[in-house]
């Protein structure tokens, strides 16, 4: 997100949280979401498709509600109208192809108004088709999990996502001679498929409470959410939302401006200078030696922190002022002794969702099973839980053998400190009885615990495993 | 006791005091662009800094020449008692496009290992990017703070056209010293022109300077790049070579033949220059150009040139030193076409070692 859009979003929230407060909160929020997921919305080379990715966003969103929904819930009158609001705003944004002047709110201009009818035309069809499959909910719910996947895979994937710019550009009959895996860019999906993942589970297991079409909407594409998290839950979400917003207090406004303030700075003062000198595949061949190698390994070290929770703190602000209190989503990780606590601190709602949806269940299942009638030993249940679940928030970010070996790397360092922890722990507390043997142990934990995330950082900062071991040879002066 | 804040209050203090800071940033005018962290903690730069794709370049165009001067090698170097400092002043070309720090016309000199007067000659690289008499003559006034014993003077036509003399941002966003070598050096600049840009009050705000401050804590972060590469432009695999085919067309900028006229070019630019060097031995070369054998070479010489307006400029340049007594010298044909790269003054790591031993004979006779 540009600084201007954060401003003016910001300002939207402020004026709503403060002048209109509990007065059309959840439509403001609801319309300002669906407005924002066509705003963001990068420029695509595909003619149209940068608003018919927003529009595929929403249909997803609805089509996820409807299976999720309870009986109840689903036959609610508002949810008609809710329907009318979203297909209101859309095509009120693709009436602006005939304004005269730039496109503001779309990427480019919109395409023609035929299709969107024709779309939703479609799209009430398959609706109307649906209420004749409700009974097959449960099926409906997992083929919906293993479709969001796909369409994740199809993004993730370079070679995959080349293939759907490619047959985009068939579809509309564009010239085939500049594809690139690149042209084809849906913002937010990746936060997008874990909230609704997270609610098709949740009804799967029974624990999703009811929810109407326009409370889910808002949930998914919350818009100071929607780019960079957090990943919020349904519902504590919807408690915030049902809560009646009382004008905000002194102590509100202050929090609220000093959070976004300080996300502000951290984003475009602090991180935004360190990306001038963080470690690239430009640069990673340039640097001539080795202790320049770790300047740019810092800076890169510190601008992803910086970058991402300067984000945060800005989500956390805005939504703050409309009521919505945002869970936290990093608490000084590098200053974190060790590796697991690092993940419990770093991109936490990302590593709550993980271990809610994989690895818990992942570990009961190892737990309950038998090779050659025995338990599997506790050390492997480890190992594999903690490789699996750090390689799958690799992929998360994309599908890379980049982003594998980071996964690896942490999945493997997760393990070793807690096979260490075990061997030294009784050990280590029996050492560090005076506070400057603990201090001792937190600095030095702490120090180890942030160059080897540091290292890690070297294979999520490039992109070919080649340069990545480049890169750390000349780290250790081998090149 | 629990002191209760007030967001307005704290906004409009925060809003007061930023505005304050303003207004004192304005009329006190720190000099912050003297402060760098070049030669302290960086090594200096090797060449003015300059560069269009700063992420990739490691480099940027800033406008402020304190902080330009600042940023280069030349700012800490102390002069030894035996070092035989030479600045290099000129275009592109002097700066070197396409070329290595140590390929260029400065670093070949350096690399020659040259003797003169008994001292080491020592070459610092001045030059700039844009093509202007007047942007030469503003960099040679600040080059002249540090004590050169002699002063190469890389030019050529392009640079001499009146209306090229403020085309250059870096004269344009400098207006005061522009005043100033007018006021000193008899520099002539017309008061009303439009191509300079004038520093209001409000531009000296810290909001209003927000981009020239900017530019100056790029520059300075870009000396982490800096130190950590070597690296201060991109060098592409491949670029467009120097036109050679030509269009049949004998326009320079305005002129028409059969007269190249004086009036038309900002001698009194290149007069000024000589007064800034006063004393310091100065060396005027009129630079090396492709001569071109493609389509109408009958006509042009290359894309800048035609070839009676280039042969003008040669005569008018060569009555003018004998006229003055300036010390002149003319290399216009000294390299083959085929060590250009993409453009006609442009020279390739071969081309410029060959320039310069044609100069290294001229820099040592400087002391007899």
């Amino acid at each position: 997100m540009a600084i201007t859009q954060i401003l003016i979003a910001a300002a939207a929230a402020f004026f709503w949280g403060t002048v209109m407060r509990e007065r059309g909160r959840a439509w403001f929020l609801l319309a300002a979401s669906v407005v924002v997921i066509f705003w963001l919305q990068p420029a695509l080379p595909m003619r149209g498709f940068d608003f018919w990715i927003p529009v595929a966003t929403l249909i997803i969103t609805i089509f996820s509600w409807y299976i999720t929904a309870n009986e109840e819930a689903r036959r609610a009158g508002k949810n008609r109208f809710v329907i009318a609001v979203v297909a209101g705003i859309v095509l009120l944004l693709n009436l602006t192809r005939y304004f005269p002047v730039t496109q503001i709110l779309t990427a480019s201009r919109p395409p023609q108004i035929e299709i969107y009818f024709a779309i939703l035309l479609v799209s009430g069809l398959a609706f109307l088709i649906l209420t004749r499959l409700a009974k097959f909910n449960a099926a409906l719910l997992s083929i919906s999990v293993i479709a969001l996947i796909l369409i994740f895979l199809a993004i993730k994937i370079p070679a995959l996502t080349y293939w759907v710019s490619y047959g985009l550009r068939v579809l509309v009959g564009q010239s085939l001679t500049e594809v690139k895996a690149l042209d084809f860019r849906w913002l937010g999906f990746s936060y997008l498929a874990f909230r609704i993942i997270h609610t098709m589970r949740d009804r799967q297991m029974g624990r999703l409470p009811a929810i109407d079409l326009g409370e889910y909407i808002t949930f998914v594409i919350f818009f100071p959410a929607f780019t960079a998290g957090p990943i919020d839950r349904i519902e504590r979400f919807i408690q915030d939302l049902r809560r009646p917003l009382i004008a905000p207090g002194n102590d509100d406004l202050l929090i609220a401006g000093q959070r976004f303030l300080v996300g502000l700075f951290k984003k475009f003062v602090v991180a935004d200078a360190l990306a001038l000198i963080a470690l690239n595949d430009t640069n990673a061949l340039q640097v001539n030696a080795a202790g320049w190698a770790w300047i740019l390994l810092y800076a890169y070290t510190l601008q992803i922190y910086f970058d991402f929770s300067g984000y945060t703190d800005i989500a956390l602000g805005t939504s703050r002022l409309l009521g919505i209190h945002l869970p936290e989503n990093f608490s000084s990780p590098y200053l974190k002794p060790n590796l697991t606590q690092f993940w419990n601190n770093w991109h936490m709602t990302l590593t709550q969702w993980f271990r809610a949806y994989f690895f818990n269940p992942v570990t009961r299942w190892l737990r309950a099973l038998r090779v050659w009638k025995r338990p599997l030993p506790m050390p492997i249940m480890i190992l594999l839980t903690q490789i699996a679940t750090m390689l799958l928030i690799g992929f998360w970010h994309g599908v890379t053998w980049n982003f594998a070996f980071w996964g690896l790397w942490h999945g493997l360092g997760l393990f070793i400190h807690n096979r260490w922890n075990d061997l030294t722990r009784l050990r280590a507390a029996a050492w560090a009885v005076t506070p400057l043997r603990q201090t001792i142990l937190n600095v030095s934990g702490a120090l180890l615990t942030f160059h080897f995330v540091a290292l890690g950082w070297v294979f999520f900062a490039l992109s070919s495993p080649m340069t990545s071991w480049q890169v750390i040879l000349k780290l250790f002066g081998v090149r | 006791m629990n002191q209760i804040i007030k967001p307005l209050n704290v906004l409009i203090k925060g809003l007061s005091l930023f505005i304050i800071l303003n207004f004192l940033f304005a009329a006190w005018q720190p000099r912050l662009e003297r402060i760098s962290a070049y030669n302290v903690v960086f090594p200096g730069r090797e060449r003015l800094p300059f560069g269009e794709k700063s992420a990739q370049a490691y480099n940027l165009s800033l406008f402020d020449l304190d902080a330009m001067f600042a940023s280069h090698v030349i700012h800490r170097e102390v002069k030894a008692d035996d070092e035989f400092r030479v600045i290099l002043i000129g275009d592109s070309s002097v700066w070197g496009t396409l070329l290595k720090p140590e390929e260029t016309l400065a670093g070949q000199l350096n690399v020659a290992n040259l003797s003169a007067c008994g001292k080491k000659v020592r070459a610092y690289n001045l030059g700039y990017p844009t093509i202007s008499l007047t942007k030469d003559v503003m960099l040679l006034s600040f080059g002249m703070e540090y004590d050169p014993d002699l002063i190469l003077w890389m030019t050529t036509l392009e640079a001499f056209p009146i209306e090229k003399q403020t085309a250059s941002p870096v004269v344009a966003k400098n207006e005061e010293t522009l005043h100033r070598l007018g006021g000193r050096y008899g520099l002539e600049v017309e008061a009303d022109n439009p191509g300079l840009i004038q520093k209001s009050f409000w531009k000296n705000t810290i909001i209003g300077d927000q981009r020239a401050l900017a530019d100056i804590i790029r520059l300075q972060l870009y000396g982490v790049m800096w130190a950590a590469t070597g690296v201060d432009q991109i060098y592409p695999s491949d670029y467009v070579p120097a036109q050679i085919d030509l269009a049949a067309d004998e326009k320079f900028h305005e002129a028409e033949p059969p007269v190249l006229d004086m009036k038309s070019l900002a001698l009194n630019a290149l007069e000024t220059g000589v007064r800034v060097a006063a004393e310091t031995a100065l060396m005027i070369v009129n630079e090396p150009i492709l001569i071109s054998s493609g389509a109408n070479s009958n006509i042009r010489y290359n894309f800048f040139y035609p070839r009676w307006a280039y042969d003008q400029y040669r005569g008018m340049m060569s009555a003018l030193s004998e006229q003055n007594n300036w010390n002149y010298v003319d290399l216009w044909d000294a390299i083959p076409a085929d060590e250009f790269t993409n453009s006609a003054i442009h020279l390739t790591p071969e081309g410029e070692a060959l320039l310069a031993e044609n100069l290294v004979p001229l820099i040592v006779e400087m002391c007899k």
